[in-house]
């Protein structure tokens, strides 16, 4: 065994390293000053100031309709894609298919639809956007739902079946509560994604109906201002709350 | 359990197999649709593109040609390419020497604490990246809190530029895609068995000894799907070499993404996604044949395979 001093410098190195940049955005969004890097004193103005402000706004709206709406069509979409895919389908070419989606880089993806839409003549807006991120999420709730239904039990269909329960009821009494996690799992990693989701969104929203990380992005990049050390801290609440909650309801640490 | 997991649910008989197929329908129709749809036949698009003249003023010209493909020799492109390489390579590297001790060290945890590290690895992945990558231009500006510390520590007089470099950005790419390389790697630890290590202190090595022939040999799968993990994204980044570098370290996904959004020579950008592309497929697809063969061991055949197909499907979450 390697004495531990020696992994365990290194190992408080990464966390410091990890966490220090997150640390300065939270401490700086509650800085009483407009100079970004001289601490004045304690104040919620930028939380305030965030608050009314307009894009910012129209951005959450428009991540949430997205988030919401993809992770509703890929968990239902994706769930079935994997039942089907393992009762249905013999070989791994559609398994292959299906899963390739989250292995191409988003940026292809991203140019790709633009490129379709644009030859359909397609108008882009909040639905190109809602179906790109649909597509995408779909090939991750099917290899979570795959993984699971790869656990199942089979003989508790069977049972189900010499029962005299139909096909149908059997998927909805027996099958689907049993992937209840997995569905679960996949939905909340959608849901991640999308909301976190930019290459995509950067090429397939209108400039009129930017996501959130888009009307970030236009922040960060045309002038840093206090008020998004505050959104900042806001984002990073919402995801330490998500990420335990998720950890709590599916432990999906361990599918890892 | 036993069974593979492609194999239907119950040993069945041809029709009850063509039935299945019928049957089978609802359930694969709207994720084939979708598929097809939104991913398949835009890569298509992009690979007939690639083949085609670009328009005078934009758009793209139905006429075949295999100037895009010639036109990725030019010196000022392939210059593109070797820094992308180079940055991508370095990003890798650092990632690997900060995540292999991190990731041994939560192999040692008692069971509790080895949860809350990882959730603490995993973390920052989970918060927007747009956010952390802001984050670094705060702490790398030249008034931002490492330049004051050095200031204040007497390291240096005049303020370092930081922000705005190639190493900024490897900093950058190395924070966001770290958890890509630890968790590979905790996992291919964490399934080492613990007895091999004991024996080699039993025979005699060396801490130093065992940690060379033993630990690192035995996690060459994990260290390889964290290579390609964290390689495969930072090649294509186009956001941090943008608000780190400050546009100056040109890589080839800005390069692209100029192709299609500034130069609007869609053929020329479709040609060099689609290169990039088919080169990172290859290399998954070599890391994953790689792994296979390492963990399928002989005597534990079984377990190697289902602990490789793990992975993979850790893989696809992991690459978000």
């Amino acid at each position: 065994m390697l004495r531990s001093r020696f992994i365990r410098i290194p190992f408080w190195l990464t966390f410091v390293f990890l966490y220090l940049p997150i640390v300065v955005v939270v401490i700086l969004s509650f800085n009483d000053s407009s100079n970004l890097f001289v601490w004045r004193g304690f104040t919620l103005d930028w939380y305030a100031e965030l608050a009314g402000d307009e894009r910012i706004r129209e951005g959450l709206v428009n991540t949430l309709i997205v988030a919401t709406g993809s992770t509703a069509i890929a968990t239902v979409v994706g769930t079935l894609f994997a039942v089907g895919i393992q009762r249905h389908t013999k070989g791994g070419l559609v398994r292959a298919f299906a899963l390739t989606p989250a292995l191409l880089p988003d940026l292809l993806l991203g140019i790709g639809i633009l490129s379709l839409f644009s030859l359909l003549g397609f108008t882009l807006g909040l639905y190109s956007v809602l179906l790109s991120h649909a597509a995408f999420s779909i090939a991750f709730v099917t290899a979570i739902v795959l993984a699971r239904l790869s656990h199942l039990d089979p003989s508790l269909e069977e049972a189900s079946r010499d029962l005299g329960a139909g096909p149908v009821r059997t998927f909805l009494r027996v099958t689907l509560p049993q992937l209840g996690p997995g569905i679960a799992a996949g939905a909340l990693l959608s849901l991640t994604l999308s909301l976190d989701e930019f290459v995509i969104a950067f090429f397939t929203a209108a400039p009129t109906t930017p996501t959130l990380p888009i009307v970030i992005y236009s922040m960060v990049r045309f002038g840093v201002t206090p008020e998004i050390n505050a959104l900042a801290t806001v984002l990073l609440f919402v995801s330490v709350v998500a990420v335990l909650g998720a950890q709590r309801l599916t432990r999906v640490t361990e599918a890892l | 359990m036993t069974q593979s997991t492609t194999a239907g649910p119950a040993p069945s008989a041809p029709t009850r197999r063509a039935r299945g197929r019928l049957a089978g329908l609802p359930f694969l129709g709207p994720g084939l649709l979708f598929t097809t749809l939104l991913v398949f036949v835009p890569v298509l698009l992009i690979t007939a593109y690639s083949l085609f003249e670009r328009g005078r003023f934009g758009g793209v010209v139905f006429e075949f040609t295999f100037d895009n493909f010639i036109r990725l020799f030019d010196p000022l492109y392939l210059g593109v390419v070797a820094n992308s390489l180079g940055i991508a390579a370095a990003v890798t590297a650092l990632a690997l020497l900060i995540g292999y001790p991190t990731a041994l060290m939560i192999t040692r945890l008692s069971p509790r604490w080895r949860t809350i590290a990882l959730i603490a690895v995993l973390l920052p992945f989970w918060t927007n990246f747009l956010i952390r990558t802001y984050a670094w231009i705060l702490l790398l500006n030249n008034a931002g809190w490492i330049n004051q510390a050095l200031q204040a520590l007497g390291i240096t007089r005049e303020p370092i530029s930081m922000l705005y470099t190639p190493q900024a950005v490897v900093v950058g790419l190395v924070y966001t895609y770290l958890p890509l390389m630890i968790l590979p790697l905790y996992s291919s630890l964490s399934s080492q068995d613990k007895q091999l290590g004991e024996a080699a202190t039993n025979l005699g090595a060396s801490p130093f000894r065992v940690f060379r022939t033993v630990t690192v040999p035995l996690s060459i799968p994990g260290i390889l799907t964290g290579c390609v993990f964290v390689f495969v994204p930072a090649m294509s980044n186009f956001v941090i070499p943008e608000l780190i570098g400050g546009g100056k370290t040109v890589l080839v996904g800005n390069l692209i993404r100029d192709q299609f959004l500034e130069a609007r020579d869609w053929p020329f950008g479709a040609a060099l996604a689609l290169v990039l592309t088919v080169s990172l497929l290859v290399l998954l697809f070599l890391q994953s044949r790689l792994s296979k063969r390492l963990t399928d061991g002989p005597g534990r055949r079984r377990g190697g395979r289902r602990q490789a197909q793990g992975q993979t499907q850790g893989q696809a979450v992991a690459d978000a």
